[in-house]
């Protein structure tokens, strides 16, 4: 297999600052998973109880239609933005030592 | 160049190629392109408005933009195969998102979304939140690692992560069953659109279509086929958009539709109330109903109603023969003499359509549920009604669960995120890929509400005499998509008259809206476009599939690249040939194919992908295990619940759902089951050698480098 002759970072080498870096980027998809989940299927199973007027729309229809996309859009930028700078402070972090 | 894993470009290469020249040069292509797309627009609307017939629009249309991406398939021909795959892993971010969106944006999305808002109302928003949502699972589960990964298919990732060949057989044959499900809805759009545009029948559009698809993804691989989709989603949002701005400004003066909507669905809601009321509409539901009494009386004794029917036919061809001043209704009544079934279990079927669509019109609203009231039935009502509620509910759950991990599950897109040049890039990329569908999405309902207020309020109440042109034009088309009949003889169009195919709303609205005739080819040439850049991006991964994973990987891994890309090419002709010709066929049911390939998708490769990356204890024979069982079950559910699936199957047993949930949401199940699966038999099995061990720790890090 190709693959085997590469050359692979041994196990043993994964530092603490590696492992931290995992575990953040766990706590913030963990974090942005259960917001998506909440606008999503937390709003639709109260839907009925949340019909009330919006700018013209019942609420939960906004949610459905506008809301929860819009927020599902905040997310993603979000993530993209947040690991970015966490990928930053790995790489300065690595040059320090 | 050999692709070996980690694969990337020669650093220096990728760098000069991705460099801010290279996106200014893209940004200044694609500005002059959306300019002359627009002017080309506004020339037709001149030449339209000096009398040029409405034939050449459509034609010109037609050939203008399918004419365009052919052109650029030929300017990117390559047989370069990191070209060809994977379109050299320098696509910058915003123009992935905008490959990605018209890639994603199918013929369902663009044709069919918002003619599902219009059917069904707040249900419909299940596909609005299921289809965007799942960017969140693509962004925070799969892109980004993918990409670390770094080679050409979803295949390649689950066989290097899992090891050995049986991973890589079962995801050959998801990649190729979901994908092969999804492009057929595509072609049956090409064709819809095509007959209409220019007047040929429907088969011949269907191939017509494919012309434009094959010479670009044919010569030019996923490099062709990203620049292309990046023309195609300019053209589609832009068509998507302008008549929905014509239709909000004329009903509301405002010229955004999303904020102006709100107030129409207000009024919307007033209207439907008055027409549940009004004597007309209740008149022509009492006629269907007595018309479903009938067919369930015929149904009771069948073989004396079908003699009846027979004798009646006959006795009336015999009338208009001897009354010769009638002869021109003779061969219609021959036809539907001839039209009776033989079989006595053939009519009864044929009774049992009948009396549904009678029992769905004898409804207030021509069966449709009030626009803005989410789910059926009713909490505090009585014991139905609460288990109506429940169990609308619980299937609008199921759904958005079904398409949001579909999303995060299907190849085609999953395998744009390869083509960025860095993991930093493929979040971002994904960031823009839900921004760019979010324009048609929060669009959509917008859409829906504008056309349903227009219909109620201006064409319902029409004498039948000065229906509109489209009306007659679209039945003409196919009546299945639009048909009126004035059932209680008041020469005027009540709702309940008249039957309206989702797939024609967004097609229809510049006609329903009035606008000129070169809205509704701009329409079109979007629609085509949507269909086109998605059943680009299916064939491509179905041939890649087939060439890069079960030949080079798995029959011929000394294939030299240009044999690789050669039969590459090859293969996706005849793919695209094949499918071209299921499409003709019109198979029975598309939303249900769109949903299957969603399921199949979600089924198959989500718990093994996201397990592969977040559990480093996740074992081959688990994985294979897992994507086994969640196709099967999903298979066997479509199988025994679906009309069409059990017709295909020959399963006559009654249909017995699991918690009430509809066939179109069978994914759920097997995904659950797979998760189950490989979580339970990982556990039972040895550990994954330290090799895969390995793979999770790289693709997790994107700084770290491969030695």
């Amino acid at each position: 297999m190709a693959f085997c002759t590469r050359k692979l970072p041994d196990m043993r080498q994964i530092t603490v600052s590696r492992r931290g870096y995992w575990s953040q980027n766990l706590r913030i998809i963990s974090a942005l998973l259960l917001l998506c989940c909440s606008a999503t299927f937390g709003v639709s199973y109260f839907a009925r109880d949340m019909s009330f007027h919006f700018f013209g729309w019942p609420f939960s229809f906004w949610m459905g239609a506008q809301g929860a996309p819009a927020i599902y859009c905040l997310i993603v930028w979000f993530y993209a933005h947040a690991m970015r700078r966490l990928d930053a402070a790995q790489e300065r972090e690595r040059e320090a030592d | 160049m050999h692709p070996d894993w980690p694969a990337s470009p020669s650093k220096a290469g990728a760098e000069a190629a991705t460099g801010p020249a290279f996106k200014r040069e893209l940004n200044r292509v694609y500005a002059m392109y959306t300019c002359s797309f627009v002017l080309f627009v506004a020339a037709l609307a001149a030449l339209e408005q000096m009398g040029l017939p409405r034939q050449w629009i459509g034609f010109t249309f037609l050939l203008g933009t399918t004419g365009l991406y052919a052109a650029i398939g030929i300017m990117c021909r390559t047989s370069d195969p990191v070209e060809y795959y994977v379109a050299g892993r320098r696509v910058p971010a915003v123009y992935n998102g905008m490959a990605t969106g018209a890639d994603w944006m199918s013929a369902a999305s663009f044709i069919g979304m918002a003619g599902t808002l219009y059917l069904t109302g707040y249900a419909g928003l299940a596909f609005i939140m299921g289809w965007t949502s799942g960017y969140c699972l693509v962004a925070l589960f799969l892109a980004p690692y993918l990409r670390k990964f770094g080679q050409f298919t979803i295949p390649d990732f689950l066989s290097e992560r899992y090891g050995g060949k049986l991973p890589r057989v079962v995801a050959i044959i998801a990649t190729i069953l979901c994908s092969f499900a999804y492009v057929i809805p595509q072609l049956y759009g090409v064709g819809l659109i095509t007959s209409r545009l220019i007047g040929v029948p429907f088969e011949l559009g269907v191939f017509l279509g494919l012309g434009g698809i094959l010479v670009c993804s044919f010569l030019g691989g996923m490099r062709a086929v990203t620049w292309t989709q990046v023309a195609q989603y300019i053209v589609l949002i832009v068509a998507y958009l302008i008549p929905v701005v014509w239709l909000s400004v004329k009903q509301t003066g405002n010229p955004i539709p999303q904020v102006a909507y709100g107030y129409q669905l207000e009024k919307l809601s007033a209207v439907e109330k008055v027409l549940s009321k009004d004597p007309g509409e209740l008149e022509v539901r009492e006629l269907f109903r007595e018309r479903s009494v009938a067919l369930e009386r015929k149904m009771a004794n069948p073989e004396a109603a079908l003699a009846a029917d027979r004798a009646a036919a006959i006795q009336r061809i015999e009338e208009l023969k001897a009354d010769t001043a009638h002869a021109s209704e003779l061969a219609g009544a021959e036809r539907s003499l001839a039209a009776l079934p033989n079989e006595v279990s053939a009519a009864v079927q044929v009774w049992a359509v009948a009396k549904s669509v009678a029992d769905n019109k004898a409804q207030a609203l021509n069966g449709m549920p009030a626009h803005a009231t989410p789910f059926a039935g009713d909490p505090q009502g009585d014991a139905e009604a609460r288990q109506a509620f429940d169990v609308s509910r619980r299937n609008f759950l199921a759904l958005i669960f079904c398409l949001m991990i579909g999303t995060a599950a299907l190849p085609h897109l999953l395998v744009r995120y390869y083509t960025v040049p860095s993991v930093q890039e493929a979040r971002e990329s994904v960031s823009w890929s839900l921004f760019f569908i979010f324009l048609l999405y929060f669009t959509a309902p917008a859409l829906a509400v504008l056309v349903k207020y227009e219909v109620f309020t201006h064409l319902v109440g029409t004498p039948f005499d000065q229906l509109p042109a489209w009306v007659a034009a679209w039945s003409k088309v196919d009546p299945g998509l639009l048909s009126v009949a004035d059932m209680n003889k008041d020469g005027i169009l009540q709702l309940n008259e008249m039957s309206i195919g989702g797939d024609i709303v967004v097609l229809a609205t510049p006609e329903i809206a009035g606008l000129p005739y070169v809205v509704s080819g701009l329409v079109a040439a979007g629609g085509l476009a949507a269909a086109l850049s998605t059943a680009d991006g299916l064939l491509l991964t179905i041939a890649n599939s087939l060439s890069h994973d079960v030949y080079y990987k798995m029959i011929d891994p000394n294939a030299s690249t240009a044999r690789r890309v050669a039969l590459s090419k090859m293969l996706l002709m005849l793919v695209a040939l094949a499918a071209a010709y299921v499409a003709a066929q019109k198979p029975a049911d598309i939303v249900f194919l769109v949903s299957a390939a969603f399921s199949f998708a979600a089924a198959a490769f989500f718990p093994a992908l996201t397990l592969g990356i977040f559990w480093k204890r996740a074992t081959g024979i688990a994985a294979s295990l897992g994507m086994l069982a969640g196709l099967a079950t999903t298979t066997y559910y479509m199988a025994v619940t679906q009309p069409w699936m059990r017709s295909v199957f020959g399963i006559t047993e009654p249909i017995r759902l699991w918690w009430e949930i509809q066939p179109i949401s069978a994914g759920l199940f097997g995904v659950l089951l797979g998760f189950i699966v490989i979580v339970l038999v990982s556990l039972v099995t040895p550990k994954p050698d330290a090799r895969s061990q390995r793979l999770v720790e790289y693709v997790r890090y994107p700084n770290q480098k491969e030695t």
